[in-house]
């Protein structure tokens, strides 16, 4: 255990010491900043043209243009973003090392592929939860500082939802969850993807490739796709909109949630099994 | 002597191509050893798959008696290694990639500790200077400080001396021959720097197309006695003038226009050079070639 404490601890330090660990962070911060600071700007004059055939149907109670609604616009915004910040980070974490030899460096040493795979995965993870952390931040937390709290008026598939602002936070809470289980799937694959490649370039590509490929899929609603949705995982990686949902559809969430864990399993058994074989030859 | 690396009838192919053909060799401990064989011979597959960087299609490994397979915990905790050419996170100081690979040894060294390393390796000041920084020789000392952190009993060292200046070389020889001789370090040593094997080694392995050619002591398998030496002269006419009826003539192979060579042994040259100064032969150049060079080139080719 302090073997394994070690090889993870030591790819924390070089998560964190990469540069390009930051680009993530900085583009999160930036977009945040920039909707909101466009939203307190035109806001009120874009959402009163969308919402004025509503005003006299709903009663909402504190602004229509509030931290909730904010936070909910940058969620779906940022769901194509996230991954490729994810997959910019975790697609490198074995292929980067294979590329730039410092892997010999590492399978060297007297820790087992097994462990080094799963501290490197578990890297991921932490700083995919540390990039859920700075958005819920900005996302949420300031866009109520600057907007204030009140209903969010939600705009899915189904229609338009009222959420009651003292029925919400826990809402928020598991909509992060679930966004985090979906980049942890993202990860997972980002992970899978590097061990098999020698390069870090690839494995980048490849995912951002298979994640908009699934989402067109996903996008059509034709006979030969509706067999295949659901078992791609961005099917259920856009299943956070359904908390706000009423009423909440509890078993299509808690499946999605299931699915999600499945395909995370399953990425990382393929990494641990393909890594354990693998001929290091550069 | 217990062996350090038993090698049993391992073979390696990547597709179509065996890089290493049913090869077996035993290093013993207590020794060093040169490991040498031409460009696409097998050497780095073969050091590669000692170090479980590779895994063998067939045959064994072990490593003090135990199977690498097996016991691969155990036995990489004793071992200290140069792949190919020592990589390292360029992003990060010297010392903290060495700290990074002693936190998974569960090794805590002291300041004074990192000190006395960095200063047995030459960088000793430099550091906290982030790798991006180094030279390729620095990065050459800084593989040797991450191969001793952990005090291992065999240290495999993949062309250690690409790279170093002459007195990194030289540097590098005598701390190759005192961790030897004053540690008990067995040591794997593979070099196109033949003169340095020879200088080092006290056992030497060619392989050649994956499999073993020869394996052996040095002396033993280097006669001192058939150097190939040449002698160029500024009077040719005189030399062989003074030349006739010594012992020296007898050993000439041939001659052509100002250069003489001969074929004799060693401990011979300098008699010779004596007797051609005081009888005022000017000489221009004098060489042999190493005999490891010729040996080498006679068993690869053949």
């Amino acid at each position: 255990m302090k073997e394994f404490t070690a090889v993870l601890r030591n790819e924390m330090l070089k998560t964190i010491r990469r540069p390009r660990t930051f680009i993530g962070f900085g583009v999160i911060t930036f977009i945040c900043l920039m909707l909101q600071g466009a939203f307190y700007q035109d806001g009120k004059e874009i959402l009163s043209t969308v919402t004025g055939q509503f005003e006299n149907v709903f009663t909402i109670q504190g602004h229509i243009l509030n931290g909730n609604l904010i936070c909910y616009i940058l969620l779906q915004t940022l769901i194509v973003q996230m991954p490729l910040l994810v997959a910019f980070v975790t697609g490198d974490l074995i292929s980067g090392e294979t590329a730039s030899g410092t892997i010999r460096f590492l399978l060297t040493t007297p820790a087992s592929r097994g462990k080094i795979v799963v501290a490197k995965w578990l890297s991921g993870l932490i700083y995919t939860f540390l990039l859920l952390v700075v958005l819920g931040i900005f996302a949420l937390i300031i866009s109520r500082a600057i907007f204030g709290v009140g209903d969010l008026m939600a705009m899915n598939s189904e229609g338009l939802t009222i959420i009651r602002a003292d029925d919400i936070n826990w809402r928020w809470g598991c909509a992060f969850l679930i966004a985090f289980l979906s980049l942890g799937v993202v990860a997972s694959l980002g992970t899978m993807l590097s061990c098999m490649m020698d390069n870090s370039i690839t494995p980048i590509v490849t995912i951002m490739a298979v994640i908009i490929i699934f989402t067109i899929i996903g996008l059509f609603d034709m006979p030969t796709f509706e067999m295949i949705k659901p078992f791609l995982f961005t099917t259920h990686m856009i299943s956070w909109r359904s908390l706000f949902e009423e009423p909440l559809p509890a078993k299509t969430i808690l499946s999605s949630c299931v699915i999600l864990f499945f395909h995370i399993v399953a990425f990382l058994s393929i990494s641990i099994y393909y890594f354990k074989r693998k001929d290091i030859t550069t | 002597m217990s062996s350090a690396i038993l090698l049993e009838n391992v073979t390696k192919k990547f597709k179509d191509f065996t890089a290493v053909d049913d090869l077996s060799f035993e290093v013993k401990a207590g020794d060093i050893y040169g490991f040498l064989g031409p460009n696409g011979s097998g050497k780095s597959t073969t050091l590669r798959m000692i170090m479980s960087l590779i895994k063998p299609d067939s045959g064994a490994v072990q490593l003090f008696g135990q199977s690498l397979r097996d016991n691969r915990h155990t036995i990489m905790k004793k071992i200290g290694c140069i792949i190919e050419k020592p990589d390292f996170y360029s992003y990060l100081s010297a010392k903290e990639n060495i700290s990074l690979f002693a936190s998974v040894h569960q090794l805590n060294y002291t300041k004074k500790q990192y000190e006395e390393l960095f200063e047995l390796v030459g960088l000793k000041g430099r550091e906290h200077d982030k790798v991006k920084n180094y030279s390729h020789g620095m990065k050459q000392r800084l593989g040797l400080a991450q191969t001793l952190i952990h005090d291992p009993e065999l240290i495999i060292l993949d062309e250690p001396n690409t790279g170093l200046d002459p007195q990194g070389i030289l540097d590098l020889r005598h701390l190759i021959l005192s961790l030897n001789k004053e540690r008990g370090k067995t040591i794997l040593f593979s070099s196109h720097i033949l003169s340095e094997v020879q200088a080092i080694c006290t056992n030497m392995i060619v392989i050649n197309k994956g499999k073993t050619v020869v394996q052996g002591r040095v002396d033993d398998l280097l006669s001192q006695e058939n150097l190939t030496v040449k002698l160029e002269v500024v009077d040719p006419m005189a030399c062989n003038e003074k030349l006739q009826d010594t012992k020296w003539m007898a050993l000439l192979e041939s001659r052509e226009e100002k250069l003489f060579v001969f074929k004799m042994g060693k401990t011979e040259i300098p008699g010779m050079i004596d007797y051609l100064t005081v009888n005022k032969i000017a000489i221009e150049r004098i060489d042999y070639r190493n005999q490891l060079e010729d040996y080498f080139l006679k068993i690869t080719h053949n």
